[in-house]
């Protein structure tokens, strides 16, 4: 707990200098200007922009010009308070929960996410409260007994190595054994990338052989991790595309080997989402969430210029929560996400 | 590729095309769902909002109003509108035929220039993760396949591995690609250092390998620099400073397919600095609809050269704008067809089995080798998605390439004089042949039904004129019977799934028609 006390912290800092720029693209817009129908068409842009999507930014647009109409909404300094809040309240809810459908929010989905996840292991009581998933923090579900198995998926480029290399790093910095496991038997270079932060991390990988079954490799690391008793397994696996049909039913399959060693494994099943992606990125979740249910999105290169808004419309579409997002290449630049400064960041503009 | 764009697109057109007439108020509304599939395409809100303006305006000018099939004019401009958005069109003469358009549209290949004294360079550039690295490869296959010999320079001296990652990439080329020309490694491994501590390092690595180049008289030196963020000042520093002392003769950004409304950004951000000169986009094998392509084009200026399509190192193809906006509207793309059937059949070797063909001489050795050129041609699916109108109708077809492999296999399985007289084969050898490949009794009938039934047609058609061979085909797409132009792929249980027996027929035939 008294680490993520100290990411924030981090975070907050971090994010004082890019807060002046956050929320200028906004305020400067709104400056000296009366809330009007112009006003909010410049906010339609700037949500289109920030890859929200059609569907989503409509959705909102409305809910403004609705309350605009209404006259609850009059000023354009309350404009930015309005549309974080709604923001974030879809954020918060998946279409299922709009649909009225099933209930619950963030953290509820991601218990029900892991209980998925928990019946895919071979014989784990389902629902008995001792094998239930402790919730550390809304960010992250550690497993009752070590070792906790975390499967890192995503598309090629995504940012999955460094990902595992920034939460390795998290683990290690609350004093956590972490082995690591090259799954990613395909690409040239892809495990000695690995290793090479594996070094510099002082933790150790399981590998297999190049071109090998990566399945085989995650059963080893699952096996190795129980026998050398470590509390945290990482497993990284190579980028494919949600199209390419065989590269999706070997990752169920790694989900599956991970399942059947470790009860309620893997724990955590994380889509790493390059924060540039346009609206594809709703097919990608629904696509790797049939083949390895997910509990949840890091969101990469949010150092860059690209807001992410995407993840709005996958909130929506499918009900994954977005746990962390990577602002950097050193081990440090991971944090937990928080919904409040992410849509302000939306309307920010880069100096 | 461009699928799902152009599914938006064949939405709003089929509305569009049923209008008899279309009014001032149509045509915005019509132009409001472009925009819209537009939009959910990932193409960038200022490109969008031009394309519409720009398209309103030839609707007026145009008085399509006043035209008498005014969809078919409004597609027009649409496509007209598209080309222009992707690259600039080729000049086709109006009286040209269909052979003479496909020559001028092939001819117009973007490719990579050959400057002499060599050797060329070519800088990549890019974000992280948008896969220099893996197009590096590719473009070194495509120089080897043309007999121009390349040299990788390993200019990412921050991401573990990636010095490695290229090597292998570089072997791998070296070795399994073909074409005769050499395929070297430049690198320094010792000067690899964390992100940021080996900023402006890349710098004489890269001056050392172009040296080390000329002095080896290699054709093309590709840099393969680190990706980075065009927000990160420094290294986009060092990128400028490659750029002024080593002076390559094209910068090529690598852009992901997949990206969204940021693409214009980071595009804008490097080609202020580099002066891009082709954009090379990746990932196109998704299921993205690939709207960035068209804004970055519209940024940049530069040309969309190539295209990655996989993960093989085959997987790369030149880009041809009209070819591309045909595409996106569902009018197919015979061109690329033809193009990717020349690369594995030579013209030599296409004559010799239309002889073949036409005096019924055509054996099942034959067959089994066309049956591998065409599957080298990629995947199916793609392949068909090529043809006009077969887009769409494929969407949920599931092609099985596996079935593929067994008739094969059943080919595999025959005697060579089962090959030659497929006629000797009797229902004891059926049955051996379908013991050994692991097929059914009955599809080894079908494929030698098929197969006869191809050689009585082709005998035919030889003595056939034009129209009557089109007659022909159509007839037996009527009577079901055009699955045999393919024996053993129509009668295979479970070759074609999903809606449409009437689809897969039509393909088929189109696609032998192109052939002969």
């Amino acid at each position: 707990m008294a680490f993520f006390k100290s990411i924030l912290s981090k975070l907050k800092q971090g994010l004082e200098a890019t807060r002046q720029t956050l929320t200028r693209g906004l305020r400067s817009l709104i400056l000296g200007r009366q809330l009007d129908d112009a006003l909010i068409d410049d906010v339609q842009r700037m949500l289109l922009e920030a890859d929200v999507g059609v569907e989503a930014t409509q959705r909102l647009i409305d809910r403004a010009r609705a309350d605009f109409k209404a006259g609850t909404l009059r000023r354009s300094e309350d404009l930015l308070a309005h549309l974080k809040a709604h923001i974030k309240e879809l954020l918060s809810s998946s279409a299922a929960v709009a649909g009225g459908a099933v209930g619950g929010g963030g953290a509820a989905a991601a218990v029900a996410a892991g209980a998925g996840g928990a019946s895919a292991g071979a014989g784990s009581p389902v629902g008995d409260a001792a094998s239930a998933p402790r919730i550390l923090s809304p960010e992250f579900r550690l497993a009752p007994a070590a070792p906790t198995v975390v499967l890192i998926t995503g598309t090629n480029g995504a940012g999955k190595t460094t990902s595992i290399a920034k939460l390795a790093h998290m683990f290690r910095r609350q004093n956590k054994t972490v082995l690591l496991a090259a799954c990613d038997t395909f690409r040239a270079g892809a495990v000695r990338q690995l290793e090479v932060w594996a070094e510099r991390l002082g933790v150790e990988v399981v590998k297999g052989q190049q071109g090998g079954d990566p399945a085989a490799v995650a059963f080893d690391a699952c096996k190795a991790a129980v026998a050398r008793g470590v509390d945290v397994l990482i497993l990284d696996t190579a980028g494919r595309l949600h199209t390419q049909d065989p590269l999706m039913r070997q990752l169920g399959k790694i989900y599956n080997v991970a399942g059947k060693l470790i009860p309620g494994a893997p724990h955590e099943a994380l889509l790493v989402l390059d924060a540039t992606t346009g609206q594809n990125a709703v097919r990608q979740a629904q696509e790797f969430a049939r083949f390895s249910p997910l509990s949840g999105l890091i969101l990469t290169k949010l150092d860059g210029t690209a807001k992410g808004g995407v993840v709005i419309a996958i909130r929506q579409a499918t009900s994954i929560p977005v746990k962390f997002i990577g602002t950097g290449e050193t081990p440090d630049d991971l944090q937990p996400f928080n919904a409040d400064e992410f849509a302000e960041a939306m309307f920010s503009e880069e100096a | 590729m461009f699928d799902r764009l152009s599914e938006g697109f064949s939405n709003v057109l089929r509305k569009l095309s049923g209008q008899s007439t279309i009014s001032e108020g149509n045509v915005r509304e019509a132009l409001e769902d472009v925009r819209k599939a537009l939009l959910e395409a990932d193409v960038s809100l200022d490109v969008v909002n031009e394309f519409i303006d720009g398209a309103l305006k030839d609707a007026h000018g145009r008085e399509v109003t006043k035209s008498l099939k005014p969809g078919q004019e409004m597609i027009g401009i649409v496509y007209d509108r598209l080309v222009a958005l992707l690259g600039d069109a080729p000049q086709i003469p109006e009286n040209a035929t269909q052979e003479e358009a496909a020559k001028i549209l092939m001819a117009d290949g973007p490719g990579i220039m050959t400057i002499s004294p060599g050797p060329t360079i070519v800088m990549m550039c890019g974000l992280q993760g948008s896969g220099k690295t893996t197009t590096c490869g590719k473009l070194a296959g495509w120089l080897k396949k043309r007999g121009r010999s390349v040299m990788l320079v390993a200019a990412d001296l921050q991401r573990p591995a990636a010095v490695e990652q290229l090597q292998t990439v570089a072997e791998q080329v070296q070795r399994d690609m073909p074409g005769g020309a050499q395929v070297l490694f430049y690198a320094e491994p010792e000067k690899t250092a964390e992100y940021g501590k080996a900023v402006g390092v890349a710098v004489g690595v890269c001056q050392r390998a172009v040296a080390a180049a000329r002095a080896k008289g290699i054709d093309t030196v590709i840099l393969d620099t680190a990706g980075r963020l065009h927000v990160n000042d420094s290294l986009m520093d060092e990128l400028q400073q490659v750029n002024r002392l080593v002076q390559p003769h094209q910068v090529f950004l690598v852009v992901d397919a997949m990206t969204g409304q940021d693409a214009v950004k980071s595009a804008k951000a490097f080609h202020q600095r580099l002066e891009v000169d082709g954009l090379i986009m990746t990932k196109f094998d998704s299921d993205t609809r690939g709207g960035a392509a068209l804004s970055v084009k519209h940024i940049t200026g530069a040309k969309i050269r190539f295209v990655g399509l996989g993960e093989k190192l085959d997987a790369l193809e030149e880009f041809h704008a009209p070819r591309f906006a045909g595409r996106i509207l569902g009018m197919g793309d015979v061109v690329s067809l033809v193009q990717k059937a020349r690369e594995q059949v030579s013209d030599e070797e296409a004559k010799a089995m239309e002889e073949k063909l036409a005096k019924g001489e055509m054996t099942m050795d034959d067959y089994l080798q066309q049956l591998k050129s065409l599957r080298k041609m990629g995947p199916l699916k793609q392949l068909l998605g090529l043809l006009p109108g077969i887009g769409a109708a494929l969407k949920d077809v599931h092609i099985d390439d596996a079935q593929l492999d067994r008739v094969e296999g059943m080919v595999n399985s025959m005697t060579p004089a089962e090959r030659k007289k497929p006629e000797v084969i009797d229902f004891k050898r059926r049955k051996r042949i379908s013991t050994g490949s692991g097929t059914k009794h009955e599809d080894v009938g079908n494929l030698i039904k098929g197969f006869t039934t191809v050689g009585q047609l082709s005998k035919q058609f030889a003595g056939m004129s034009a129209s009557d061979k089109v007659k022909a085909v159509k007839s037996l797409g009527a009577s079901g019977g055009a699955g045999s132009l393919a024996p053993g792929l129509s009668g295979m249980p479970g070759f074609m799934r999903g809606k449409g027996s009437s689809h897969s027929a039509s393909p088929k035939s189109a696609f032998k028609k192109k052939r002969k």
